[in-house]
């Protein structure tokens, strides 16, 4: 026998309360993990190449406020513009649904593939979305949860504009951090919402990236002191301001976080605390037997310290296993398509556990260094 | 390592070592304090017990018998007095220290085993060795030796719950001596054990005494397990009578 032995015996000489304190600390980190890759979901804005070259254009008042259709002839003009569409958001249910399940947007067909050039689409495809003005282009995960085909024809009624639109499916498109919207044509939505001359906003894709700056501010500037004022930003930009809204949702997630952690807090300790006040009289007789306080310390602090990380290794790898190899969008029923656990989020979580071993640890180490062994020896007795 | 009957048999050492003093007691006094009250639980007690002696400490409950003893053991200081253990001062010594002269000079016998219960009974006797710097080949030699003296090597994988109080408290004995301390010190070892049980363990303790050398102080009630003993004193309110 060694110390190590000594320590997982005492560890497991409940199992059942082992096995619950392990088990309420895996469950809890899991939630905090599933929180935190939530949240870092929602707020974090798409990283992809193809964003690097895109400025999105929107009303200087509000992303709400239309913009006029006319601008496009004056950002097309602008040294460094590759090619414009308009990019407006239609807002539609589908079916009988209560609410929206993905997004349909506006564009042009003719430079869309040219402005999104992550998404993957086969040329005969493309050119049959192209050609037909009532045709939509379907993301993969959407056509798979409705099980589209090309040819169905779909029906959305539009929460923006005062219109119903009857689509027909052309083509399919995958490869992009999100893989769930609906485009179509925007003259379409033209004609069939009486919407002529208004968009919701420009997406302008530059011809490189040194354009970007220099691109950003001629537009600003163009319509500058005009009726429709605008604000022109990267994509990042653009989606780090979108997901600046969620303020709230970041502060209930966090606090969600500190309550989870508090309470896993509250439920060590005392869990640790009961299974030491069970042993008092055995630590005063290791004290007896010559062992010291800090010997007596490295057993409770290794014993809690263990449980804790059994339970973090449960509970973050768990999470891990689960949002690695599972099918978050089947999970989630389409609201989430990725859900990434991340280096720094298993690393804050496992910090979680440490800290947790050791705090549960404090209080019974302080009170068996108190406890002498005469008292330790009649407590019990 | 102890020394069994074989190892002193045909010499004289033990009575010889037994003039030797192995515990000086002056003076000890233990006041405790409850709520405003003091209670003097031992006062201005002077012994001197000899090496391989086997002494028992008899009185009625409250006498202060279990505090002398622990005291002598280093697990309890005393108010004022002197202790010295084989020329140490134990009521000098700090925790840690005193942690250390326990782990190799003391050997603990309890009423009620406190063997850990997780623990087989090897590995309870190994328990104290795990503190030395003992190899695991040594550490197993010394196991297996304490265990045979006591006379359970054939349950040296038994827990606890899986033994008889007898076999228990023979256990607890061979704990006590696998770090070979002078001193062992048994508070009513046979107070939850039956009489044929008793018996056996009193025995190993005057055998430990007489053949071992080692100097053995019980606490009784018990005149039948006082009469092991190769001597006694009576302690009555803290006073030493005789």
């Amino acid at each position: 026998m060694n110390i190590g032995t000594f320590v997982v015996k005492n560890a497991f000489r409940n199992r059942r309360r082992a096995a619950l304190s392990i088990l309420s600390v895996a469950a809890s980190l899991f939630l905090f993990v599933t929180l935190l890759v939530a949240l870092r979901e929602i707020t974090i804005p798409p990283e992809t190449v193809g964003a690097a070259t895109r400025i999105v254009v929107r009303s200087r008042i509000s992303l709400a406020n239309l913009l006029p259709a006319r601008q496009r002839s004056v950002i097309e003009k602008i040294p460094g513009v590759e090619a414009v569409s308009p990019f407006s958001w239609f807002g539609g249910k589908y079916q009988d649904e209560t609410h929206m399940t993905f997004a349909q947007f506006a564009v042009d067909p003719e430079k869309f593939d040219i402005i999104f050039t992550e998404g993957k689409t086969s040329p005969d495809q493309m050119a049959a979305f192209k050609a037909d003005r009532t045709a939509c282009i379907v993301g993969k995960l959407t056509a798979n949860r409705y099980h589209l085909k090309i040819g169905d024809r779909i029906s959305l009624a539009s929460t923006v504009y005062p219109c119903t639109l009857e689509l027909k499916v052309a083509a399919f498109y995958s490869g992009t951090i999100d893989d769930r919207n609906m485009m179509f044509h925007d003259k379409y939505l033209d004609e069939a919402a009486s919407a002529k001359g208004w968009i919701g906003t420009w997406w302008v894709k530059t011809k490189s990236i040194e354009d970007m700056p220099r691109v950003i501010a001629a537009i600003n500037k163009a319509f500058a002191n005009s009726s429709a004022e605008v604000r022109a930003e990267t994509e990042r930009a653009f989606q780090l301001n979108f997901v600046s809204m969620w303020g709230n949702i970041k502060i209930l997630v966090h606090s969600l976080c500190s309550v989870v952690v508090f309470t896993l807090l509250l439920v060590s300790a005392s869990t640790m605390s009961m299974a030491i006040r069970e042993r008092f009289r055995e630590l005063a007789v290791l004290k007896a037997l010559g062992f010291r306080r800090r010997e007596l310390f490295g057993f409770i602090l290794a014993e809690s310290f263990g449980l804790a990380a059994l339970g973090g290794l449960f509970g973050i790898g768990g999470a891990w296993l689960l949002y690695t190899y599972g099918s978050i969008t089947a999970m989630t029923d389409g609201i989430f398509v990725s859900f990434e656990v991340t280096p720094r989020i298993m690393g804050q979580a496992a910090a979680i556990a440490a800290g947790l071993g050791i705090a549960a640890s404090i209080a019974p180490s302080i009170s068996v260094a108190r406890m002498s062994v005469v008292t330790g020896l009649k407590t019990l007795d | 390592m102890i020394q069994t009957e074989e190892s002193v048999a045909g010499t004289n050492e033990p009575r010889e070592a037994a003039r030797e003093i192995a515990v000086v007691i002056r003076g000890l006094s233990k006041i405790y304090q409850q709520g405003e009250i003091d209670v003097t639980a031992l006062d201005n007690i002077s012994l001197d017990i000899a090496r391989g002696e086997f002494l028992a400490l008899m009185g009625p409950s409250g006498s202060g018998k279990s505090t002398l003893l622990h005291i002598i053991a280093g697990i309890d200081r005393p108010t004022r007095g002197e202790c010295r253990v084989q020329n140490i001062d134990v009521t000098r010594l700090n925790e840690s220290e005193l942690a250390d002269w326990r782990n190799q000079q003391v050997g603990f016998v309890f009423q009620t085993f406190n063997l850990i219960p997780v623990l087989s009974a090897y590995e309870n006797v190994e328990l104290p060795l795990l503190l030395t710097r003992l190899g695991s080949k040594e550490r197993r030699a010394r196991v297996g030796t304490a265990l045979e003296l006591v006379g359970l090597s054939d349950r040296q994988k038994h827990l606890p719950r899986q033994l008889s109080g007898g076999q228990e408290q023979r256990v607890a004995i061979a704990r006590a001596l696998v770090t070979d301390p002078s001193l062992i010190v048994a508070d009513e070892p046979t107070g939850n054990l039956d009489s044929h049980s008793a018996h056996e363990v009193l025995s190993i303790l005057q055998t430990l005494s007489r053949q071992a050398n080692k100097t053995v102080i019980m606490v009784t009630h018990d005149p039948k397990a006082a009469a092991f003993a190769s001597r006694s004193i009576h302690l009555e309110k803290g006073e030493l009578i005789r």
